[in-house]
This record gives C-alpha cells, sequence and structure tokens, in this order.
C-alpha cells in the first residue's frame, strides 16, 4: 500500500534557530531539512539567517555560507556550481532543482530546503541514490552494436545526430525521477523519467543495433508503463529537458512493433 | 538482510515481455468511446423520463440498442483496464492480487449485467 504518513522516524520536528548575523540589515530565513542518522533523532527544520549582502545571488552560494560561517555541520553535495554535475539536486521552495542554478531572489518569502522526496536520506540534504544509478546502468547507457567496428568511425547523418538533442544533455541529478508519484510509489520496478529519457537517447540513435533488445528490455508494465504523463518530470528538469516526451516516443515503437 | 547488488536490485526479475498490448488496448477503447459515449448521450438523453412502454419500444430499435449494449461493453472493458493501473500503482503484494481478482469479476459482472438488461429491452 502507498505511504500516505510518514513512519514515526521520520517526522519532522522544529530544530535549532540559529541567531540573526549582528548588524545585517538585508538578512533571509532560510529553512533546512537536517537529519543525522547517528544522533538517534528525528529529522528537524533548522532555521538559519543568511546577511545577503555578503552571499552570492544562488541558493548554493547560501548553502556555502551557512556552511562556512554559521553550521559546518550542514551536509550536502555540491561540486561544479553552474549546473552540469547534476550534484546539488534538492527540494527548494517546494521544486526539484539544482541548487546552483537556482536563484534566491527566485524564491518568494522564506527559503525552504529539503532533500529529494521519495529517496532514502544518507544525512540532512544528501539522497541516497544507490538504485536509480543502478537503474541507469540497467538501460546499458553505451553503443551496442553486432558489425564490426568500422576501421575509422562510425557514420552518422547530421539529421540523425539531431534526434540525440535533448536527450544526452541529462546530468542525472535525479530531480525529475523524485518528482514523480509513479516514481515513488514503485521505484523500485519503475524505471523512472531519468532512466527511460537516457534509454530513448540510445534507442534512437542510428548507430546503435541493439534496439529491438532495448525494446524487449523495457517491455514491461513496470519498467515502462508506470509512466501516465504526469510531466512533473518535464516541469521540474533543472536542464528543461522532457523525459515525458522521450517516455511516450518510446511507447509509440512498442506499439509500431504490435501493429 | 539480503546481499544483492545494486544492478540485481534494479533488474529484479527482468522484462515481462507485455504492457504494449495492454497500453494499446487502453488507446484503442479510449477512442472508441468518444463517438460511443456521445452517441449513448444523445439516444439514452431523448428517450430518458418517458414511459416504460415507449422506452421498450425505442429500445427495441437496432441503433439505440447497439449503440447502448457497445458503451456498456467497451467502457467496462476500459474500466477493467484503467482499474488495474490504478490498483497497480497504489497497492502492494497480495492486497494487489486479491484487489485485481474482485475488480476483473466486478467488470465482467456489471458488463454482463449491463448487456443483459439492453437485450432484456431489445428482444
Amino acid at each position: 500500500m502507498v505511504q500516505l504518513t510518514l513512519p514515526k522516524n521520520s517526522r519532522m520536528v522544529t530544530g535549532k534557530t540559529w541567531p540573526k548575523p549582528e548588524g545585517a540589515t538585508n538578512v533571509r530565513k532560510v529553512q533546512i531539512y537536517r537529519w543525522n542518522p547517528d544522533d538517534g533523532k528525528n529529522p528537524s527544520l533548522d532555521t538559519y539567517f543568511v546577511d545577503l549582502d555578503t552571499c552570492g545571488p544562488m541558493i548554493l552560494d547560501a548553502l556555502i555560507k551557512i556552511k562556512n560561517e554559521i553550521d559546518p555541520t550542514l551536509t550536502f553535495r555540491r561540486s561544479c556550481r553552474e549546473g552540469i554535475c547534476g550534484s546539488c539536486a534538492m527540494n527548494i521552495d517546494g521544486i526539484n532543482t539544482l541548487a546552483c542554478i537556482y536563484g534566491i531572489d527566485e524564491v518568494q518569502g522564506d527559503i525552504k530546503i529539503y532533500p529529494l522526496p521519495h529517496m532514502p536520506v544518507v544525512k540532512d540534504l544528501i539522497p541516497d541514490l544507490t538504485h536509480f544509478y543502478a537503474q541507469h546502468a540497467s538501460i546499458m547507457p553505451w553503443l551496442e552494436t553486432k558489425t564490426n567496428t568500422p576501421a575509422k568511425e562510425w557514420k552518422q547523418s547530421i539529421a540523425d545526430r539531431k534526434k540525440l538533442d535533448g536527450g544526452y544533455e541529462c546530468v542525472m541529478c535525479a530531480c525529475c525521477s523524485t518528482s514523480c508519484p509513479s516514481y515513488w510509489w514503485n521505484g523500485d520496478r519503475y524505471l523512472g523519467p531519468a532512466a527511460l529519457l537516457a534509454a530513448h537517447r540510445w534507442i534512437v540513435d542510428s548507430r546503435d543495433e541493439a534496439t529491438g533488445e532495448r525494446l524487449d528490455d523495457l517491455e514491461d508494465p513496470f519498467k515502462l508503463y508506470r509512466c501516465h504523463t504526469i510531466m512533473n518530470c518535464a516541469k521540474t528538469c533543472p536542464k528543461g529537458l522532457n523525459p515525458a516526451a522521450a517516455i511516450a516516443s518510446i511507447k509509440k515503437k512498442m506499439v509500431e512493433r504490435i501493429v | 538482510m539480503a546481499f544483492l547488488t545494486d544492478r540485481k536490485r534494479a533488474s529484479g526479475l527482468g522484462s515481462a515481455k507485455s504492457g504494449t498490448e495492454h497500453h494499446w488496448k487502453m488507446m484503442v477503447t479510449a477512442v472508441a468511446l468518444v463517438p460511443l459515449v456521445i452517441a449513448f448521450i444523445f439516444t439514452f438523453g431523448a428517450i430518458l423520463g418517458s414511459p416504460y412502454e415507449e422506452v421498450v419500444a425505442y429500445y427495441q430499435r437496432p441503433v439505440p440498442a447497439i449503440i447502448a449494449g457497445l458503451t456498456l461493453l467497451v467502457g467496462f472493458v476500459h474500466f477493467r483496464g484503467g482499474v488495474q493501473t490504478l490498483i497497480e500503482d497504489y497497492l502492494h503484494g497480495f492486497a494487489r492480487k486479491a484487489t485485481l481478482i474482485g475488480m476483473i469479476c466486478l467488470s465482467y459482472a456489471a458488463a454482463a449485467a449491463g448487456v443483459f438488461a439492453v437485450l432484456r429491452l431489445a428482444l
């Protein structure tokens, strides 16, 4: 049965409120989900006050400032700070997005930050993406060929290369899959929008010779057909991609095989 | 504790090699229901509230009877497929299987009752 309430040990409690910075005039309230696997306590929502006059423009800047100047125990992933590595994916103001390319000024009122929804939490804002990555690996995200490798290169027309646009840019931040209710309820079996977008990228690759096998592997009521075109994936993708359209395209190819 | 690799857990029991038939059936019945429901509303609406004898005479004509019978039949086939998806979404384990069996019985019973009623009127 779908979990409609959180387990007892996952229920949020009010956390610590940190003091406001002295002498600051442009202060923003930031509330952040905190959970430490080592202290045995329930998750809490800690409150911080950030001086925007001495802070960069993005949510990630505020998080780094909090970690550097207020609370060094705050834990989150980050790396490239320009939306290309996908590390700092989190739920900001109710939207799954990348903290590094989401502006503080895009949030109205207090800034609330949670980890990506419905994933096991490792600590604070870090979700456990093990299963998500394994699902991505299971769709064989590489070129599969049977013809002998050509001496020079696998050729591809400009038109065929264009079919890969919108598929290869995914940074695997997991914003889409963790925004999808179908993935919440059946994520153990449903591959989710990110893995299916990647699967589609290889299905439509003119050089790939395993199209049939790829479709065979996806032909499943749970792996593929849990997608009900809810479109949260397309709405939330911080890279502006449309996994729902890719999934619809896979379904079309499935139908082409039988009708 | 099961020492499964992440990849084994993700692959699970592999592909069921089905699902497209169900998807296609839902598409076909959905498309069929568009004209059927419109036709049903007009034919059923035209006789709604009329005396018994008039309704019986009306449904002895082929067009209203066939439209009503087809709408009920295709409607419940579509209902069966749709609710199956719903149950698969929200229920797991034994509850899923038990509810699926109950829902399939209900769908066929409702379709049979509907078609029987139309036949009683028509024949």
